[in-house]
């Protein structure tokens, strides 16, 4: 089947975010930009992230099971990544706290709030949610909060699959520049950056880089 | 190519859907990834997506069909979006309203698309040319022209069996000369590149300079289905035959009908389509319709995920452009 092509580079914020004002180019992938400056944390310090993560969701899940809000194993905890950059993450999450069901992906493009300006989103693979939502402890996961509309879109979409009993927020990386009263439960690392700055993750070796574009092309913002 | 094609608008966004001809390969292929994602929403116990809320689409069908509105209508309301059934067989054309009067009513309802299906070749081309530069418009069949949504909704379902086209050896049966499926079809797959399409039917049903399109033409189905991996079947258009093309039913099907032993001919996973209503007996046996080669209700279905994908992407370059569109034209 074809899929949206896999790229060795997962721009975050560019794969979901970035889109001409225009609204030409959208089918062509991200534009070009030439980097000033760049800021990068190899696979050593976002895995020491993740782990951090993995504890504090650990901590979360015993909790959860405990004070009875998910029936355990008939329901367990299960967890969903937010496509494309909250699946990468989501994969080492779910490996590291062996959850028993299959990690859902969630692509929100029909749900965003943006779609009367900008447009559909490139295609990046159908929603698949390989469980029942309802009654059910869901771990939300993405690479990057910023406004909170991404969250928003993927809550909406989770609803229309079930009820679930709780939604928990796990993200890499939160950032500022909320337009949202969305915050993270779980978070890898918080980094203040500016509006135009641009955090990309590699999935092939999960390396981090920030980057400050010199042209701004874009002022949308909808991470 | 986009520039002089009325579906494009100057910014080269697919603003119209009217006809697979002149539709490159990557316009084709964005669709089908589109729909692809949209299968998805039957997963969910709430099916519908809040893409195109607010937005309101009009059925205007100058011609009777069920299932075509029926598609229409529901991909609709899966993308949220309000749909008006405006039935105009019966309706203020019989009365004696011109067409572009019946559009500016419809458009003065504050509609966003409209999907036309007309007895006449080229009436989706003629509204969408005197319509406000606002307003979508889809084909859902013109005559024996075209009948674009019908065409991707095959491809989907030829990719979902059999991957990719370059390899593939079609063989469409039957009622060319007055199908615009067929004539659709045909030029999809040339565009998606097939490897090769043969059309198979009497010379009464085969339109003159078929050739041309690209397919080979074959008289007897025995040497048509040798080797194929996808059979098309058409529905025989009695209500589209102003003289005699076929001695009787029962003699197309003896000569030219699909039956089981002459799909044994076809490649063994070679699947079966029909774009309904099909005439057992006619085109197509019965135990062959509903064999297990038989994809017939899976077009169907496949349909509405198609159809979800080619209204969200027509009306989907975003009100930026519009606004444009507009300062441009005033």
């Amino acid at each position: 089947m074809t899929q949206w092509p896999l790229r060795s580079s997962c721009k975050i914020g560019l794969l979901r975010t970035e889109t001409s004002t225009s609204g030409l180019g959208r089918y062509n992938g991200a534009p070009e930009r030439s980097v000033e400056s760049m800021t990068r944390y190899n696979t050593e310090q976002v895995s020491g992230w993740l782990q951090e993560m993995q504890q504090s969701l650990q901590h979360l899940i015993t909790h959860s099971e405990k004070s009875g809000d998910n029936d355990g194993d008939n329901n367990p905890v299960a967890m969903i990544g937010i496509k494309t950059g909250g699946v990468d993450v989501g994969k080492h999450l779910h490996k590291s706290l062996g959850l028993q069901e299959p990690l859902g992906e969630l692509n929100i493009s029909f749900y965003r709030d943006d779609f009367s300006t900008v447009g559909l989103h490139p295609v990046v693979g159908p929603s698949q949610v390989p469980f029942s939502i309802d009654g059910r402890h869901i771990i939300l996961v993405d690479d990057v909060l910023s406004t909170g509309r991404t969250v928003r879109a993927a809550m909406n979409e989770i609803f229309d699959y079930g009820r679930p009993s709780r939604i928990t927020l796990a993200v890499l990386i939160q950032r500022t520049g909320h337009e949202l009263p969305i915050r993270a439960d779980v978070i890898g690392q918080a980094i203040d950056l500016s509006d135009n700055m641009h955090v990309s993750l590699d999935a092939s070796d999960m390396s981090l880089t920030i980057s400050e574009p010199t042209s701004e092309t874009s002022g949308d913002k909808s991470s | 190519m986009k520039q002089n094609d009325p579906q494009f608008n100057r910014f080269g966004n697919l603003h119209h859907f009217l006809t697979l001809d002149g539709l490159d390969k990557q316009t084709l292929t964005g669709i089908l990834d589109a729909a692809e994602n949209f299968t998805s929403v039957n997963d969910k116990s709430i099916k519908n997506v809040p893409l195109l809320r607010g937005k309101t689409v009009a059925n205007l069908f100058f011609e009777n069909s069920t299932r075509t509105r029926t598609a229409f209508e529901l991909a609709a309301k899966r993308l949220s979006a309000d749909i008006l059934n405006i039935d105009l067989v019966s309706s203020s054309t019989k009365k004696g309203e011109s067409l572009l009067d019946t559009l500016r009513v419809l458009e003065s309802l504050q509609c966003d698309m409209f999907i036309v299906r007309h007895s006449d070749s080229g009436a989706a081309h003629f509204i969408a040319e005197h319509v406000a530069p606002t307003i979508n418009v889809v084909n859902g069949g013109d005559g024996q022209h075209s009948h674009p949504t019908q065409g991707m909704l095959d491809m989907f379902t030829i990719r979902r069996h059999k991957g990719e086209f370059e390899n593939l050896r079609v063989v469409i049966i039957g009622d060319i000369k007055h199908s615009r499926v067929a004539r659709s079809g045909i030029s999809a797959l040339k565009t998606l590149g097939a490897a090769e399409i043969r059309v198979v039917a009497p010379n009464t049903l085969i339109p003159e300079y078929v050739e041309e399109l690209g397919v080979k033409v074959y008289s007897q189905l025995e040497v048509a289905l040798k080797d194929a991996d996808v059979i098309m079947g058409l529905r025989l258009q009695n209500e589209r035959m102003n003289s005699a093309t076929v001695p009787s039913m029962g003699e197309f099907f003896r000569t030219y009908g699909l039956t089981e032993d002459r799909l044994k001919l076809a490649k063994p996973d070679a699947i079966v389509m029909h774009p309904g209503p099909t005439n057992r007996g006619v085109e197509i046996a019965a135990n062959v319709a509903d064999g297990k080669q038989a994809v017939i209700l899976e077009q169907v279905n496949y349909g509405i995920a198609v159809r979800m994908a080619v209204l969200s992407i027509t009306m989907g370059h975003g009100e930026a452009v519009r606004e444009a569109e507009m300062a441009g034209t005033t």
